[in-house]
């Protein structure tokens, strides 16, 4: 009976690896000629709005247009990752999107960590005259 | 009855003289997937740039007396390199569409388009270095340009080792045609590309128009 039943699974297991195999070499997610338009189109503008604001000098405010640039850089980024890097939550059984997640949040401790400790420490640096720089020691 | 009970019990598996077999060959086998570690190498990739654009954002302002994004940068310039990095963004995507429909011919005519956009790049950064080096704006003129230069550097390095990459898959595509590794291939390039211009995503926003902005 055992043995029948090891037979059974063997029976199973080829088919079941043929679908994994048909299913696995176009494991990169196709796009279609839509979605690369889709996305080369919104790159366009997501691009050419940040460069018009800061070439055209829109916005009276710097500090605004930083912001707002800055918005348009992580649309983008999201668009790229979508439409040309065809990420989902799904691909590779989700561990893609795991190895995202993961060096998204090293990112983010490195870049804001630095600027943090890095801004601070500028700031509480003792002042100097330019007298007091050229007599360092 | 106790015999099927102890079956159960028993690994699944047992070597031909009787001892259980603890490693299944074949049975379990893992499909290898070339896409999964090739995204866990961009993901390092990523923390590469992570690191630099961190530098030149603690750095960024400190011009040792010298010169500064807004005499330096030339938007213009950015603006039209950035359009040829997004052009053979697209391009690359055509030749996987091509792929997907088995057209050699057409796949090589896109990945030659998508070559030379690339070329246009690295062209038009070579000229802004060599420019700037050439005004006295060289790497070593300020922690400002140190950490332009390696940023921008680092990028433009990736993009011309994906030229290369792309001319040897080039070849191979001609010499073997779209073989189930090739395309394999084919789409490791097409991560590595889209990959390098999210990252001049970054590089547009945060070191050109920002410093524009300064």
């Amino acid at each position: 009976m055992s043995a029948a039943h090891h037979d059974h699974a063997n029976g199973v297991e080829p088919h079941v690896h043929s679908h994994d195999h048909g299913h696995d070499h176009g494991d990169a997610p196709h796009g279609s000629f839509k979605s690369y338009m889709i996305g080369f189109v919104l790159s366009v503008i997501l691009t050419a709005i940040p460069f018009w604001l800061v070439m055209g000098e829109v916005l009276p405010n710097p500090k605004t247009t930083t912001l707002i640039i800055l918005a348009f850089g992580a649309v983008q980024v999201l668009v790229h990752m979508v439409y040309f890097l065809h990420m989902n939550t799904s691909s590779e059984g989700g561990w893609n999107m795991l190895a995202l997640i993961f060096t998204l949040v090293l990112v983010v401790i490195t870049f804001s960590g630095s600027l943090w400790v890095m801004y601070h420490m500028n700031v509480n640096m003792m002042p100097m005259s330019p007298h007091e720089m050229r007599n360092v020691p | 009855m106790a015999s099927s009970a102890s079956h159960h019990h028993a690994p699944p598996t047992v070597n031909a003289d009787g001892t259980p077999a603890f490693l299944v060959m074949g049975e379990h086998h893992v499909e290898p997937s070339t896409m999964l570690g090739f995204w866990l190498y961009l993901m390092s990739d990523c923390l590469v740039f992570a690191v630099l654009f961190a530098m030149y954002g603690v750095v960024g302002a400190n011009y040792a007396a010298g010169p500064g994004p807004k005499e330096l940068f030339d938007l213009p310039l950015v603006a039209v390199n950035t359009s040829m990095l997004l052009f053979s963004s697209i391009t690359y995507g055509f030749a996987m569409l091509e792929m997907a429909k088995g057209r050699k011919g057409a796949v090589l005519g896109w990945l030659a388009i998508t070559g030379l956009f690339g070329a246009a790049f690295i062209g038009l950064e070579l000229y802004e270095f060599h420019h700037l080096i050439h005004e006295g704006a060289g790497p070593q003129r300020s922690a400002f340009l140190s950490a332009f230069f390696t940023l921008v550097g680092t990028h433009g390095l990736h993009v011309t080792f994906g030229i290369i990459w792309l001319i040897t898959l080039m070849v191979q595509v001609t010499q073997r045609g779209l073989t189930p590794e090739n395309q394999r291939r084919l789409n490791c390039l097409s991560l590595f590309w889209h990959f390098l211009d999210v990252v001049w995503i970054g590089v547009f926003t945060f070191v050109y128009l920002m410093g524009a902005l300064r």
